[in-house]
C-alpha cells in the first residue's frame, strides 16, 4: 500500500510541476500541451487511442512470444552444439552491433506495412538479451550438480546424457538467468513495435504519434505516448509478477 | 604405495566388489596433481582418504568417478566396469533448488528416464528422518537437513561403490557426529571410499586410513583401526590413531 502511496504521490507531484510550468511559461499548446488538456484529449478520443494501442499490443506481444522462442532455442543450440557455437555466437554479437534502426526501412520493404514488420522488429531487439541471459545461465550450472548428474546418468549414450543433462538440470537452472533476459526484452520490446511503426504503418500507437506530430495535435501525440508507458509498464508488471511467480525457489531480496 | 590387504574383518555384508587404483596421474596444465598413485579399497568397507586442502583428493575422487581422464586405471575387483554401479556425494549437498527433497532424492531415475519409485525414495527419507521434509524445497531446510536429503539420494541410486568427497564438511560440529553416525549405519555393506581433510572423521568411521600427503601426491600411511563403526573417538587408541595421522600429515611441513 505505501508502494503504491509513494508512486501516487511522486506522479502528482511530477504532474503538477508540468501543469505549473505550462501555466506560468504561457506556452503555446502546439509546442507543450499540460496535463489536464492531454488528459482531456485522452478521454475524448479513447476510442481511437485504443483501437491503435490494439495493434501495437498485438505486435508487442508476439514479437515477445516468437523473439523468445527463437532466442532460448538458439542459446540452447549455441550451448549444445560446437558447430552452433562457432557460426552463432559471431553472428549473435554482429546481430547486435547492427543498429535495429537502420534495418527497420529493409524489414518494411520486405514484409510490408503490416503487422509482421513489427514484430520482426520486436524480434530483432529482444533477441538478444533473452539469448545472451539465457545462455549465460546455461554455461554457469554449478560443476557440483552437474558432476553429480554425470554419475547418475553414466550409464546413458553420451547424447542421452547430454539431453537429460540439459533437461533436468541446466535449463532449470538457467531460468532464473532467462527471467533476467525476459524483464529486459519486456522493456524494450516496445521499442521495436514502436520503430516499426514509424518507418511505415497505417495503425498503432507510434503511427498515431506521428501523425499527431504532423498535424500538431501534440496532445493526442502526448496521450499516445501516456498509454503506451502505461501499457509498457503494465506488461512489464505483469511478466515480472508470472516470472516470480514461476520461480519460487529463486532468492529475491533487496539491499536492506 | 600403501597398499591395503583384503577386507576388513567387521565388514558385515559384501558389496561384491571393491576397487584397484594403479598408477593414476591427473594434471591441470603444467601442474601435476597426481602422480602414479595406486590405492586398494577393500569391498564393502569404508576407506578414507586424508590429506590437506588442496592436496588432489578431490581429484583423486573424480578421477575414480569418471568425471575427468588421465593415465592409469581404476578397476572394479569383479572386472565389470564401473559405470552405473558408482554414486557420488559430494562437498555441497548438490540439491536441485527448484525440486522437492522427495524429487531430488528421485533425480537419478529422473535422468536415465526411469520410473520413479516414489515410495521408496519416501521411505529413503524416512530412514533420514526427513519423512516430512518430503514436499519441502532444499532452502527452507537447514545444512544438516540438506545433508541427509543428500544421503538419501546417494543410497537412493542403490549402488554399491559410494565415493564421498567432504560430505560432512559444511555443518556444525554435533550435526556431522550424527550425521557420521548415520552415514556408517546407512552404508555399512556399501565399497566407499571417502574423501577427508578432518583425522577424526577418519577414525570414526573408516575401516582403513589413508593419508595423502606431498605435491604431487602421494601415500604416506596405511592406518587400520581396529573395531566396528561408528568408533568412538574419546579412546587412547583413538588418541594415539590421532597422533600417527597428525605426524603423517606433519611430515609434508
Amino acid at each position: 500500500m505505501s508502494r503504491f502511496l509513494t508512486a501516487t504521490v511522486t506522479t502528482c507531484v511530477l504532474l503538477g510541476l508540468w501543469q505549473g510550468y505550462v501555466w506560468v511559461s504561457g506556452i503555446e499548446p502546439f509546442l507543450l500541451p499540460g496535463p489536464i488538456a492531454v488528459f482531456e484529449t485522452l478521454f475524448a478520443r479513447h476510442e481511437l487511442i485504443l483501437r491503435h494501442l490494439g495493434t501495437t499490443a498485438q505486435e508487442i506481444v508476439l514479437g515477445l512470444l516468437i523473439g523468445t522462442l527463437l532466442g532460448v532455442t538458439a542459446a540452447i543450440l549455441i550451448h549444445a552444439i560446437p558447430a552452433a557455437r562457432r557460426i552463432g555466437l559471431p553472428l549473435l554479437v554482429i546481430s547486435q552491433a547492427v543498429p535495429v534502426f537502420a534495418l527497420a526501412p529493409l524489414l518494411v520493404l520486405w514484409l510490408g506495412y503490416g503487422l509482421w514488420s513489427k514484430v520482426a522488429m520486436a524480434v530483432l531487439i529482444i533477441f538478444f538479451p533473452v539469448t545472451t541471459a539465457f545462455l549465460d545461465g546455461l554455461r554457469r550450472t554449478e560443476p557440483g550438480m552437474l558432476d553429480l548428474a554425470s554419475i547418475m546418468s553414466a550409464t546413458l549414450s553420451p547424447f542421452g546424457r547430454t539431453v537429460a543433462l540439459m533437461l533436468h538440470v541446466r535449463i532449470p537452472a538457467a531460468l532464473p538467468a532467462l527471467a533476467s533476459g525476459l524483464r529486459v526484452a519486456t522493456g524494450v520490446a516496445p521499442i521495436g513495435a514502436v520503430v516499426g511503426e514509424w518507418v511505415g504503418s497505417s495503425a498503432g500507437l507510434g503511427y498515431l504519434m506521428l501523425h499527431a506530430n504532423g498535424r500538431m495535435q501534440i496532445d493526442l501525440l502526448f496521450a499516445a505516448l501516456f498509454v503506451l508507458a502505461l501499457f509498457s509498464v503494465l506488461l512489464w508488471l505483469s511478466v515480472d509478477a508470472l516470472l516470480r511467480r514461476a520461480l519460487p525457489w529463486q532468492p529475491d531480496s533487496f539491499a536492506r | 604405495m600403501g597398499v591395503l590387504p583384503g577386507t576388513s574383518p567387521e565388514t558385515t555384508a559384501d558389496a561384491g566388489f571393491g576397487l584397484e587404483l594403479r598408477g593414476l596421474s591427473v594434471a591441470y596444465g603444467a601442474r601435476t596433481i597426481l602422480r602414479d598413485l595406486s590405492l586398494d579399497v577393500p569391498s564393502g568397507s569404508t576407506t578414507c582418504l586424508l590429506g590437506p586442502s588442496g592436496i588432489g583428493k578431490s581429484t583423486l575422487l573424480r578421477r575414480v568417478a569418471g568425471l575427468i581422464d588421465g593415465p592409469g586405471t581404476v578397476r572394479a575387483t569383479d572386472g565389470l566396469p564401473l559405470t552405473g554401479r558408482a554414486a557420488l556425494m559430494g562437498q555441497g549437498d548438490g540439491l536441485l533448488p527448484w525440486l522437492s527433497a522427495l524429487d531430488n532424492v528421485l533425480l537419478g531415475s529422473r535422468l536415465r528416464g526411469e520410473r520413479a519409485d516414489r515410495d521408496r525414495g519416501l521411505a529413503m527419507l524416512a530412514r533420514v528422518g526427513l519423512a516430512e521434509a518430503a514436499a519441502s524445497r532444499p532452502a527452507t531446510l537447514s545444512g544438516g537437513m540438506r545433508q541427509r536429503v543428500a544421503l538419501a539420494r546417494t543410497l537412493m541410486e542403490d549402488c554399491p561403490l559410494v565415493l564421498m568427497d567432504e560430505p560432512f564438511s559444511a555443518v556444525d560440529a554435533l550435526t556431522r557426529l550424527r550425521l557420521q553416525d548415520l552415514a556408517a549405519e546407512m552404508l555399512a555393506g556399501h565399497t566407499v571410499l571417502m574423501v577427508t581433510h578432518d583425522p577424526w572423521e577418519a577414525i570414526r568411521i573408516s575401516h582403513a586410513i589413508t593419508v595423502m600427503t606431498g605435491d604431487p601426491a602421494t601415500i604416506s600411511l596405511t592406518l587400520k583401526p581396529d573395531g566396528g563403526t561408528p568408533r568412538a573417538i574419546d579412546t587412547d587408541t583413538a588418541r594415539d590413531h590421532w597422533r600417527q595421522l597428525m605426524d603423517a600429515l606433519g611430515e609434508m611441513a
